[in-house]
């Protein structure tokens, strides 16, 4: 499911290099603001079928952090 | 659970009313440059939103024009109008009731019952299930139902997560009471865990306006507003939206056991085009019953489902029988779904007021 997450997460945020691994802080990257956090949720929803609301999304900090809370909702 | 049910009351035509300025969100210097303005055009959907822009028009201004042409459109007699809601969240005043004001500017009886509502996005659903309540029991026959916002005016010049998303816009709904004119079904709901996701902080009375009120801060990195402009939490309200408006779709539809193949239009409120092209698609509804009227208006508030209809429907809506299903959620946090019917709706063009028009009473 990682490998496909971080696809996804690229594709969402049109990052073309491999500036996303596991450990990586998500909103630390330069592509991040507020449309890419609403493409997130958007495609989070699409391709898991969960929603993860912004006060609990406010917790996770690195990518797996968030492929740990889509496990854990599914 | 918030089921409404009223019978006899029938929409008998719909106005809307916006400023004649336009703003071009592809030229807005907030945005810094074309790029990131096509990137938030192409995922809002928001190309252009009429603004009062500095005018002083009032929500009432633009209410007042949609219901004057409204009312002789439908040829009804000012003193026939026997009740009417004014629902919006900029207000001529803290205090009288602008719906007062109202009644008195369009001329109607002084026995009329006027009353506001504070709601925003879900407001037109809101004002239609408690005017359609108020008119089933039949005594009262004609009601007037105006809603609308100049949400541009709460918005900060320098917050790029709120300003280009807003446009100005004021809307009139006629409802008479007619026998077996059938059945308007609503369902509703609240949420206030989320109030402060769409919140302006001061100016009320939990936080009176102060000599602070008006000092500007960077809240986020290249944003900036003072404490009597509006906040949007846009990733709590995108989730909020994208869950609870198709179920409350959905509820509508089971409980009053009707398809989604009776429904002609899906009408939802205009919020953004990735947040409501999301609720689309979790409804499987096909893109041509579903009109959007943001790239032209942007997001205006309890005007956004009358506008819409009045902007991309009037052709097809002024003839024939038609079967529109309607679904808003946002500030509070609120939501409400309807289901009604229209037959031959007088519905005239979008009115644009320039500033220069307005009749202060």
């Amino acid at each position: 499911m990682s490998e496909k997450f971080i696809d996804l997460f690229k594709e969402t945020l049109e990052i073309t290099d491999d500036s996303v691994q596991l450990d990586t802080e998500f909103r630390k990257l330069p592509q991040w603001d507020s449309l890419a956090f609403l493409s997130v949720i958007a495609m989070i929803d699409e391709e898991y079928d969960v929603v993860i609301e912004g006060n609990d999304f406010i917790k996770l900090i690195t990518v797996a952090d968030v492929i740990n809370e889509i496990k854990n909702r599914s | 659970m918030a089921i409404v049910h009223c019978n006899n009351v029938a929409i008998k035509g719909i106005a809307a009313c916006v400023p004649e300025h336009i703003e071009d969100n592809k030229t807005l210097s907030l945005l810094g440059g074309s790029d990131e303005a096509e990137r938030f055009i192409g995922t809002t959907g928001v190309e252009f939103r009429h603004t009062v822009n500095g005018t002083g028009l009032c929500t009432s201004d633009l209410c007042f024009e949609a219901a004057d042409r409204l009312l002789k459109e439908l040829e009804w007699g000012s003193d026939e109008v026997d009740c009417l809601i004014f629902v919006s969240q900029t207000p001529d005043y803290i205090l009288p009731a602008t719906s007062c004001i109202l009644q008195h500017r369009l001329g109607l009886s002084t026995d009329c019952f006027a009353i506001d509502i504070s709601l925003g996005c879900s407001g037109w659903v809101y004002g239609l299930s408690t005017i359609a309540s108020l008119m089933a029991s039949g005594t009262m026959k004609k009601g007037l139902l105006l809603t609308g916002d100049t949400t541009t005016v709460t918005k900060s010049p320098r917050d790029k997560s709120t300003y280009p998303l807003f446009g100005d816009a004021g809307t009139a709904t006629a409802l008479e009471y007619t026998e077996g004119s059938g059945s308007i079904m609503f369902h509703m709901g609240t949420d206030g865990k989320g109030f402060d996701s769409i919140m302006i902080p001061d100016g009320g009375f939990r936080n009176f306006y102060n000599e602070h009120s008006l000092q500007t801060e960077e809240v986020e990195p290249g944003i900036y507003r003072n404490r009597l402009q509006s906040i949007l939490n846009g990733p709590a309200v995108f989730t909020f939206g994208i869950t609870k408006a198709p179920r409350s779709v959905n509820t509508l539809l089971e409980h009053f056991q009707l398809s989604k193949d009776d429904i002609d239009y899906f009408v939802f409120h205009q919020a953004n085009l990735m947040m409501n092209e999301k609720i689309r698609s979790k409804l499987k509804i096909d893109p041509s019953k579903v009109p959007y009227s943001l790239q032209e208006y942007g997001n205006t508030s309890s005007a956004s489902i009358p506008l819409t209809i009045v902007a991309e429907l009037a052709s097809v809506l002024k003839k024939g029988h038609h079967r529109i299903l309607a679904s808003a959620f946002g500030v509070g946090l609120s939501w409400a779904s309807v289901v009604f019917d229209t037959s031959d709706l007088v519905c005239p063009d979008v009115i644009l007021l320039s500033a220069s028009q307005k009749t202060i009473p």
